[in-house]
């Protein structure tokens, strides 16, 4: 439970050290370096940008190269291989890639132009396609089309609208050209779109048709060949023919370049490190033969960074305390179980400058509430072994994801903890099957009761619960107030509040209305009441007069106290929001019953038997999965809104250290 | 069968139907805005899809109540309970807050989805603050369906 602690570092150095001394800081990946300050005097920035936009064109391509090569020539995955992390190398590997990156980068272009052929090819096949499409209704005209005449007659070939027939046409022209007598129209096919027709007419004659023929509508067909139809169709049949071989071929070219995959990853890593490199290189100020490096750098990694730099360079290196006008970044540091919620609290914000860590009391708070919110043992248990097998199979997963996956398997087994307490096992199955299938009724006792029989006693629990959850919240405020010795905060912000709503919940406990509710009843000892009214009343006195306490103007500070005193609805719809608990814990388990008695419906036989299980797999699956998500989301709100409400703000900065940001491989240190 | 259990079954039924339209129209919208990122960066679906099924759960506390209440007035077991007229009403009156709410909350919390949907789509990382905004709205559901089971559930059959 902690923030990494942070120190300041300057390093000056020589000009000609720059890049070895960025390549070590790089390599080692622990100090933050400042890229913003501004210009001054004899130090200038230097301008990386031509460099850095050729290195990120060579990243990018080359990771278009190997999207070609898993599209053309996949590589055989497992169904969980993206959790298996990045492929460890040395930096020997590096080092030779560092050699031939030229060679590389050639393969680059060499799988892009293949790309390009390929895709030419596809675009060709779909030229071709579309002209077949449009040569199709000609299929049954057996003279060439560009045909235009013969020896005494001209030829017509070409389009009418689809609403005419030979018939029709013939009466049209007869319409219109009454006096022609040497034509003759065929008509080759007939479809939605048009009709396609062959007309004859002797050369005298020929003038008068056409324009006869055109006042129908009549088009002339769009392509020219000295083929038929048929055969032109056959020519572009052979064109597709051999550009789907052409394509072959490419592909197969392409499986040479599966060997290369392992090469391209590294050097599109490569490319990536040193175009990081240059976009830092960029933002330090340099002088003519010295350059300077401001950072951050945590106070742990201080020796070992010491010690590396100055055993190889000669360089002014100081590490300072950080300045109190500055805000240094923040690092989380917590034990192997705390820091399965940083997740969760980095999606919230991190720890701001005068805030600590409030990791690991969250983290605790999450997995009872989630529990609390899905709680039924079997789920639990499920959700608990499925992150268990992931985490200890695939030990190379990202840091994230890790730490995501360890939270929920915590929060498994805080389910399963919660279900038995509760009697929840995949709802009432036990009950139902023993019932149904082996006619004797079995039932597992909850080990305390079953919310579903009695939902005021679990109401009550849960506002309990919600209770000691933003009592907690408040107690590390005061943690906060004590730790910087800030003891009217304590008294005036804290203790006021603990003694207000501890009086007034003493004030509630006697009440006929709590005993209508939780069926409990309490009497007090008259001292016992005037203690309650006294701490109820103490509190919110301090409230009133000490609130405002940053305000000069006593009118306003009163005025400031008494708008707080008003907060106190502000609990109320806290704690109710606790109900939550309840409203959740419920759906689960009645859903979960819901699918068990559908899935008994079909009473006791084989055929029963086998919709039980079928009901049982798909029901049970989405109800965890969507209980899951519910209990995901909700207790992530009361830990933001509820939790963090009193007593955390957030807004740091995150550390992120100038180091090998890489994509596919991990680099590993030679030890 | 009495009107009493006709109209305790209306209540289970509009339990039902309503919190599952608000549900559907809430899903809707969002999958329809949790499509358009996702057509733009693959990568964010997990976080869209999460987002999406935030205004499902209104469906899922009308179908909680709508049971709860089907096996109090006896027709999940197969002998419907001869409810008086004033019992009827009852639990036709303790189902309706997750009815209405359920239908208004889950349209919302769509609307509100589908905005948040937008701030992961510009800026993924602030996933954790996109996904209060529609929670918030879900509080009354929650408090509606509170109200409702332990209104079922104190009816006397």
């Amino acid at each position: 439970m902690a923030i990494v602690s942070m120190k300041k570092l300057q390093i000056c150095a020589m000009k000609k050290n720059r890049k070895a001394v960025l390549e070590m800081l790089q390599s080692m990946g622990v100090v933050e370096i400042e890229t913003e300050s501004p210009e001054e005097g004899v130090f200038k920035k230097m301008n990386t940008t031509t460099p850095r936009t050729q290195l990120d064109k060579h990243v990018q391509n080359t990771d278009n190269a190997l999207e070609i090569l898993n599209t053309y020539v996949p590589e055989k995955k497992g169904f969980l291989s993206s959790l298996e992390g990045k492929r460890e190398i040395t930096k020997d590997e590096i080092d030779r890639i560092n050699k031939i990156h030229h060679q590389v980068n050639r393969k680059v272009y060499k799988i892009l132009d293949i790309e390009k052929e390929i895709n030419a090819c596809d675009a060709d096949i779909a030229k071709f396609e579309a002209s077949i499409e449009e040569l199709v209704p000609w299929l049954n005209m057996d003279i060439p089309i560009n045909t235009v005449e013969t020896k005494k007659t001209k030829v017509f070939i070409g389009s009418v609208g689809p609403e005419y027939t030979e018939e029709s046409i013939y009466e049209a022209l007869e319409t219109k050209v009454p006096d022609l007598s040497g034509y003759t129209v065929q008509v080759i096919s007939r479809d939605k779109d048009a009709t396609c027709i062959v007309c004859f007419c002797i050369n005298e004659e020929a003038e008068d048709f056409s324009d006869a023929l055109r006042s129908i509508g009549y088009t002339r067909i769009s392509s020219f060949s000295h083929r038929t139809p048929a055969d032109r169709i056959q020519k572009f049949r052979n064109e597709i023919a051999e550009r789907e071989e052409k394509k072959k071929e490419a592909i197969s070219k392409l499986e040479e370049f599966n060997e290369e995959r392992k090469n391209l990853e590294i050097l599109s890593d490569y490319y990536t490190i040193r175009s990081d490199k240059y976009k830092v290189l960029g933002g330090l100020l340099q002088s003519e033969s010295t350059f300077l490096i401001t950072g951050y750098i945590p106070a742990r990694d201080e020796e070992r960074i010491t010690k590396a730099l100055n055993e190889k360079f000669d360089l002014l290196l100081e590490i300072t305390d950080v300045p109190e006008d500055e805000t240094p970044p923040i690092g989380l540091s917590n034990n192997k179980f705390f820091s399965a919620g940083e997740g969760v609290l980095t999606s919230f914000g991190l720890p701001g400058k005068k805030e600590f860590d409030p990791t690991a009391a969250m983290t605790i708070c999450y997995i009872i509430l989630f529990g609390l919110m899905l709680s039924d043992a079997a789920y639990g248990f499920i959700v608990f072994l499925a992150c268990f097998i992931v985490l200890n199979k695939y030990k190379k997963m990202g840091e994230g994801l890790k730490k995501t996956l360890s939270l929920f398997m915590y929060c498994g087994l805080s389910t399963l903890f919660w279900g038995v307490l509760f009697g929840g096992y995949f709802g009432d199955l036990v009950t139902v099957v023993s019932r149904v299938f082996f006619h004797k009724e079995v039932t597992i006792k909850p080990l305390w009761f079953a919310p579903l029989d009695d939902p005021m006693k679990m109401l009550i629990v849960s506002l309990c619960i919600g209770l000691l959850h933003l009592f907690f919240g408040l107690a590390l405020k005061g943690y906060m107030c004590i730790r910087d010795k800030d003891f009217v905060g304590l008294i005036s912000d804290v203790v006021s509040w603990f003694m207000l709503i501890i009086g007034l919940v003493m004030m509630l406990m006697p009440t006929t209305l709590f005993e209508s509710i939780s069926s409990m009843s309490f009497s007090f000892s008259p001292m016992v009441k005037n203690i309650s009214y006294g701490l109820a009343i103490g509190g919110a006195v301090i409230i009133f007069l000490m609130s405002g306490r940053s305000n000069k103007n006593p009118v306003v500070r009163l005025a400031l106290g008494l708008y707080d005193l008003y907060n106190i609805t502000g609990w109320l719809s806290d704690l109710l929001s606790y109900s939550r608990l309840l409203a959740l814990g419920l759906a689960t388990g009645v859903i979960a019953q819901v699918i068990n008695q559908m899935g008994s419906m079909m009473g006791d036989s084989v055929f029963g038997v086998i919709v039980f299980i079928l009901v049982f797999i798909i029901g049970h699956t989405f109800n965890m999965a969507i209980n899951l998500l519910g209990a995901y989301v909700h207790t992530c709100r009361l830990q933001y809104v509820e939790f963090f409400g009193k007593f955390y703000e957030g807004g740091g900065r995150e550390f992120t250290p100038f180091m090998e940001k890489t994509k596919y491989v991990e680099i590993k240190e030679k030890n | 069968m009495t009107m009493g259990t006709v109209l305790a079954l209306l209540g289970a039924s509009l339990a039902v139907i309503l919190a599952g339209m608000g549900s559907a129209f809430g899903v809707a919208v969002a999958g329809q805005a949790a499509s358009g990122v996702v057509s733009e960066d693959p990568n964010q679906f997990a976080k869209v899809l999460i987002l999406q099924l935030l205004p499902g759960t209104q469906g899922i506390y009308g179908l909680l109540v709508g049971f709860i209440a089907l096996s109090k007035i006896g027709i999940l077991g197969g002998s419907p309970a001869e409810l008086s007229l004033q019992t009827g009403l009852m639990v036709l009156a303790a189902c309706l807050p997750i009815a209405v709410v359920g239908l208004v909350s889950g349209r919302n919390q769509g609307k509100t989805a589908v905005s948040a949907i937008g701030i992961v789509a510009k800026k993924p990382d602030q996933f954790g603050k996109a996904m209060l905004f529609p929670a918030m709205v879900e509080t009354y559901a929650i408090l509606a369906l509170l109200v409702s089971i332990l209104a079922v559930n104190g009816i006397p059959v």
